[in-house]
């Protein structure tokens, strides 16, 4: 059920559940880390420019994790950055959501099986909440891993905490 | 200027130092020089007035994996004796020519002087070349890790006998 779905005709008045106000508010303004790792940060940013318009869904890039609500790790996460991306993700503020783009933060991409120096999945060090799958991903599938996230941020519930 | 005329020039002047001329393999001739004074060597043809190497190209760290092959119980491999090398390839953007060198180093003890005072470039290649192959440039300014982590304890990662640890700061490495 939408959030304006239950408006009175006349005057500025809306009814509506607190949760959902939360959630509807939360979700319409995730500000992500200004932060990228390799090839998919590239798209990150052709999604962030004109043409796809990641602000059109509240998406601005905040030059502080302090001030962030999502992570995009966009790329290969290498041990040596991956201990740098667990301090960036502790020092965002709760509620905090994550977004693995690409193969390499997902499962270490073409460095599996010889690749000495990558953290196979970043999920081993931070959870995550959405996988976009790609190498790199096209700006439309970074939007709708985005939009998998609004989803799961609208069914959030303060009776029930979700995994 | 050709190899050979190059050679002949060095090995008037460094004798026993210039260890040899090959021209058998498919790829560029290379002379080989003694590790502990490539340095000199290298001052030498940049500043020489027939020479003027005066650009780096490129440095390298190459394992030879020449030595005794001896298999573990686990099935790995390690490696003892035979040699790393170093290559270096320099050119002249002035007299346009270029020439390749090389040096081998024991593998259980590598030291290389470092041709970072000759060509300043060198610094980072070298610190690379010690960071994948562990060779040691003698005298270089500020040897440590270019890639991989400070604190990596599990070697140096392109050997041929490289064996990944299991767990680097509590983080699972292999798939």
């Amino acid at each position: 059920m939408g959030f304006l779905d239950k408006q009175f005709s006349d005057g500025n008045i809306v009814i509506t559940s607190f949760e959902d106000l939360l959630n509807w508010s939360r979700l319409s303004s995730l500000w992500q880390v200004g932060f990228g790792l390799a090839c998919c940060a590239i798209e990150m940013m052709a999604t962030s420019a004109s043409h796809y318009d990641f602000d059109r869904f509240g998406v601005i890039p905040r030059p502080s994790p302090r001030q962030s609500d999502v992570i995009i790790v966009s790329g290969t996460v290498t041990l040596k950055m991956a201990l740098r991306v667990k301090r960036l993700y502790e020092q965002m503020p709760d509620p905090k959501y994550v977004i693995s783009m690409g193969s390499c933060s997902n499962c270490g991409g073409p460095y599996w099986e010889h690749g000495y120096h990558v953290l196979k999945g970043v999920d081993r060090i931070i959870p995550v909440d959405v996988y976009v799958p790609g190498c790199p991903p096209r700006p439309e599938a970074l939007l709708e891993g985005l939009m998998k996230l609004q989803e799961k941020i609208r069914n959030h519930t303060m009776v029930k905490k979700s995994a | 200027m050709k190899p050979e005329e190059i050679f002949n020039l060095l090995k008037e002047k460094f004798n026993d130092k210039i260890i040899e001329l090959n021209t058998s393999t498919p790829v560029d001739p290379f002379i080989v020089v003694d590790p502990l004074s490539i340095h000199k060597v290298c001052f030498y043809l940049r500043d020489d007035n027939q020479l003027q190497f005066n650009n780096l190209m490129l440095l390298s760290g190459v394992d030879n994996a020449n030595g005794e092959k001896k298999t573990e119980a686990d099935g790995s491999t390690t490696i003892v004796g035979g040699t790393l090398s170093v290559v270096y390839h320099i050119e002249s953007t002035i007299l346009k020519h270029k020439l390749t060198l090389k040096v081998f180093t024991p593998r259980e003890n590598p030291e290389v002087e470092s041709v970072s005072e000759v060509w300043r470039c060198a610094d980072w290649h070298e610190r690379e070349a010690y960071d994948m192959f562990g060779i040691k440039f003698l005298n270089h300014p500020d040897l440590r890790r270019i890639l991989m982590p400070y604190d990596w304890e599990a070697g140096y990662p392109l050997r041929k006998d490289y064996k990944n640890p299991e767990f680097y700061h509590g983080m699972k490495v292999p798939y």
